[in-house]
Parts: C-alpha cells; structure tokens; sequence
C-alpha cells in the first residue's frame, strides 16, 4: 500500500470517510481546524455531508441526532470545545448510540494554549459529561494510528452502542507521517439497526431514542447494561504495548506523543547499560491493569510521563495497587519533553 | 536519525519545503515526521517546521537544537542559529540575512540563494527551494532522481509547471 504524508488531523478524516462517516458537525478550534477542513472540501463529493454547526453544543447535538438514527458520524475539536460537548456526549451515552468523537487535546484550564497537551486524560477517561458513565478511549501515538483507530472506532461504536473517544493531542494532529489506508467504503450503503428511529412507514412499532429514564428500575438496568457492555469491551479490546520490559529495572509508562519521545530516551538510557523497559497504554480507557502489572513484573521503579501535572499516573498506581514506587515527569503549558530532560529524569532514579 | 530545521517568513515556502524534504525520506524509503510550528511561534516574523529522516521509529518530532538548518530570514537567525548542535550545519541566506555568526562551533554556508532564483527568472519564493538543493549537495543526503519523485509527491499534478520550475530550483543549489 502506498503511503503518502498527512497531518493527523487530515489523516483521521479521511479515514473516517473511508470507513462510511455518513455526516461530520464540528466548530472550529485549533490544533484540530484540518479535521473540519478536509472534511468540509470533500465529504460531499463521498456521499456524505459536512457541516459547521453554530457552537460545540450544536455540533454534539446533531451528532445525537444523527446517531438516533442509525448513520455513522463523527465530530471533533479541542479541550474547550469537547468541554462544551461533554453533555451532548452524556445525552448520547445515556441514549446507547454510536459515535465517533476526536479530541484534540490543547494545553489548559480554560483557553489555555493552543499547543499540545495531556490534560485531558481524566476528562476523557473520567469525565465525558455527567452520569455513571466509562467510554472506550483510544490514545494513537502516530498518524497511521489515528488512521486505524479511526476505523476500528466506528465498528466498535456501532458493536458496543457507546461513543468511541479518540484521544490525540496537538503534536498528532499538526504533524505529518507517511500513512496508508485501507478500503474505501464510503460508496457502500451503511448498516440498518432494529433500534435506529430511521422512519416505519407503519410497518414497525416505532423506536423512541431517549437518555431519559425517570423510573429507578428502569434507569438502573440501563446502567448496568451499559457498564456490562464496557467490561465486555475491557475484555475483548483493552490493548498495550510494553517494549524491553523483561529485564527492566525502570519500567516508563506514556501514552499518546509522550510516548514516542519515551522510546527515544528508552533508547539513549540502554546505551548507557541502564536497563528500561517502556509500557504504553493503546486504550486509555479501559486502562491495560493487567498487563502493566506484567509489565512491571522485574521492574523496581515505574516512571510516569505526560504532558501534564499526572494524571494517567493515578490508574498507574491503582493498577499496581501502590506496591511499586512510582515517580513522575510532566511539562505543561504546551510544552513536548526532549528525550534528553527524560534520560536526565532516569538517570536520577537510582535503582 | 537526521533532524532538519527550517525557518523564514510566512509565505516563504518554508513548510512547503520542509515537506519536499520529508517526501525525499519517504521516497528513499525511511521514517520521516513533519511539524509546523504554529501559534504564539509563529508571531513576530518567523514561521519554521522541523522534518525528521530516520531508519527507525522518530521519537519527538519536534527539533529545538537541529543538525541542520536552513535560515531565511533576519528573526530567525538570531532565534535558531545558536540553538543548532555543536557540530551542525546552518545554511544561511545572504541575500537577505546581513549577519554573520561568529563561532566555530558550527559550519555556516552563506549562500545568495533569493537572489539566485531572481537571477535566474524564478520567483523569489523559489529562494528556499534553491538553498534545499544546496543542502542536499553539501549534506548527500540524497540525490537528483530521488529529489524529482519527491517533487512529484509533493506538487499537485495541476501545477506540472511548477514542477519544472523546482527541479530548476533544485539544480541551481547544487550548482553554486
């Protein structure tokens, strides 16, 4: 397959077209503008329908609109603006509707910075609007990554009825890597759903889509549904990749842009003789407990990286149930670490 | 792994050549990443992007100390000349950069490459292609057949002429 170079942000809307997104509402917002851009010079001429919503909260209500009824569709933007969707992602999550939602993160509170950042490792795996509510998070770390998680985000979504979040960040989105894509199925009709409100015609009982469910019996089965779904989900496609871990010492978790200048420094540290190994969660929510613990089997320290003050480092801890000490390295502000400020941080770790 | 620095006006062509120099990784078969600066950097004159070219896996593909640059603008030579690595090399345009940096810890090519576009009937924006192709010759990164696939890549094919109009660019840096 040829590859040719994209930004991220370019790349994931081409995937998402490729994979038969029917509809794509956004609002603008940097480092995540390319997503709309593309989408908007060529989803037409794909069969499909861009369109700039009047704010956030219009882009996510459309989406729970358009989900209602059955057609694959996707919206992204940045920190604030997923801020400001977190409630329409409630309503759809509450609805058991597929969706896919790109979140690029950007550094905050508030407007913050329009560089990359991580801190919104617990909005996404905590805190996508109100409610008992866990969605899967996919954190890519290349282009092709948000290429093939883009893909697989809207199969999953419609097998698991939940909204797939795709967590990248600035750095993903503005940078080009060579990428390859699969097929093209944005010619090809999309599936129908016995749930979908997709028009009867009389010939059905009507389906009525609704996050509300004012009887507790009710409510409660619908949670427990909905989580039963997710431990499925954890089963079948929690995902992480460790590297050199078997012998390692220090065992450095990063996900997303983080984790590639981790590789580097892993890199430089066992030119050194000093013996690292490197986890990397894929999911982020489900987080891979499981095998971090595996991971960190030899390892007498963990270090945890982001591109923030830690957060990701408290499912760190609760996956090794505390009994590994763990230390931190973060920048903030939309800075990336250099491999060397991380080889600096190893090195002072004395095992 | 190779890092690259590029820097100059908005509308210079820098990231346009940053990607000509990325698709020459790619077509030569190797790991290559491309980033944009954007934001509060980009204020104030200067507009740069970094291209990575390895054989394995690129960590960060954001550069702050690079191995080479090319610099095409005043601001960003006072921003991005002291930052390259000790050893590096800087190619500096003196037709429009005056200064000249004074420290022999890097390797300074000063090379009217602006005005040698002009001179030769391409648009000034050309400038930036003629100094890759300088660095191309100096460094050996890569070769002319390589260097036209990745033109090839990286013009669309509605713009044939300007196609053209790089290689020529391409030519007259390695010639000068």
């Amino acid at each position: 397959m040829k590859k040719t170079l994209m930004k991220g942000n370019e790349a994931v809307a081409e995937a998402a077209i490729r994979a038969g997104c029917k509809c794509y509402f956004g609002y603008p917002i940097t480092p995540q503008n390319e997503v709309g851009a593309y989408m908007s010079a060529r989803i037409h001429k794909r069969g499909g329908v861009f369109l700039q919503a009047e704010s956030e909260i219009g882009a996510i209500n459309m989406i729970y609109g358009c989900a209602a009824t059955g057609t694959r569709c996707m919206t992204s933007s940045s920190s604030p603006g997923i801020s400001l969707k977190t409630e329409g992602i409630s309503y759809i999550a509450g609805a058991d509707l597929p969706a896919v939602i790109v979140s690029v993160q950007r550094g905050g509170p508030g407007l913050g910075t329009i560089q990359p950042s991580q801190a919104d490792y617990y909005q996404s795996t905590r805190a996508m609007g109100h409610g008992d509510l866990r969605l899967p998070v996919f954190a890519p770390y290349s282009v092709q990554e948000m290429v093939d998680m883009t893909t697989e985000a809207f199969e999953l979504a419609e097998e698991y009825l939940t909204p797939v979040i795709i967590l990248a960040d600035g750095l993903l989105g503005q940078m080009m890597e060579p990428v390859s894509f699969g097929d093209d199925n944005s010619e090809k009709p999309g599936k129908s759903f016995s749930w979908a409100a997709d028009g009867h015609m009389g010939k059905r009982e009507k389906n009525e889509i609704t996050s509300l469910r004012l009887y507790s019996e009710e409510l409660e089965e619908s949670v427990n549904k909905r989580f039963a779904r997710f431990e499925k989900f954890k089963e079948n496609h929690t995902r992480a990749e460790a590297v050199n871990c078997d012998d390692a010492d220090i065992v450095v978790a990063a996900y997303g842009s983080a984790s590639r200048v981790v590789q580097s420094a892993m890199e430089m540290a066992r030119s050194e003789g000093i013996k690292v190994g490197t986890f990397r969660p894929i999911t982020v929510s489900p987080f891979p407990e499981k095998a971090l613990r595996e991971a960190c089997k030899v390892a007498k320290k963990v270090l945890v990286v982001e591109m923030s003050m830690g957060q990701m480092i408290d499912d760190v801890k609760m996956a090794l149930e505390y009994k590994l000490p763990i230390e931190f390295y973060g920048r903030q502000g939309g800075f990336v670490p250099g491999p060397e400020e991380i080889l600096e941080k190893i090195r002072g770790m004395k095992v | 792994m190779r890092d690259y620095l590029i820097a100059g006006f908005g509308g210079q062509g820098v990231l346009f050549t940053g990607k000509l120099l990325a698709n020459i990784g790619l077509v030569s078969g190797k790991q290559v990443t491309w980033m944009p600066s954007y934001g509060p950097a980009m204020r104030g004159g200067v507009c740069n992007c970094s291209v990575c070219i390895s054989d394995s896996l690129i960590g960060s593909p954001v550069v702050h100390h690079p191995k080479t640059l090319i610099c095409m603008n005043g601001p960003s030579f006072d921003k991005f000349v002291p930052a390259v690595k000790k050893g590096g090399t800087a190619y500096i345009d003196c037709s429009i950069i005056d200064q000249k940096y004074d420290s022999d810890d890097i390797t300074c090519h000063y090379v009217p490459a602006t005005r040698l576009a002009t001179e030769n009937d391409l648009s000034t924006n050309f400038g930036i292609i003629v100094m890759l192709g300088k660095m191309i010759k100096e460094s050996g990164v890569s070769d002319m057949a390589t260097v036209r696939k990745a033109i090839e890549e990286s013009v669309s094919a509605k713009k044939a002429d300007l196609l053209e109009a790089n290689v020529k660019a391409i030519e007259l840096g390695m010639n000068c």
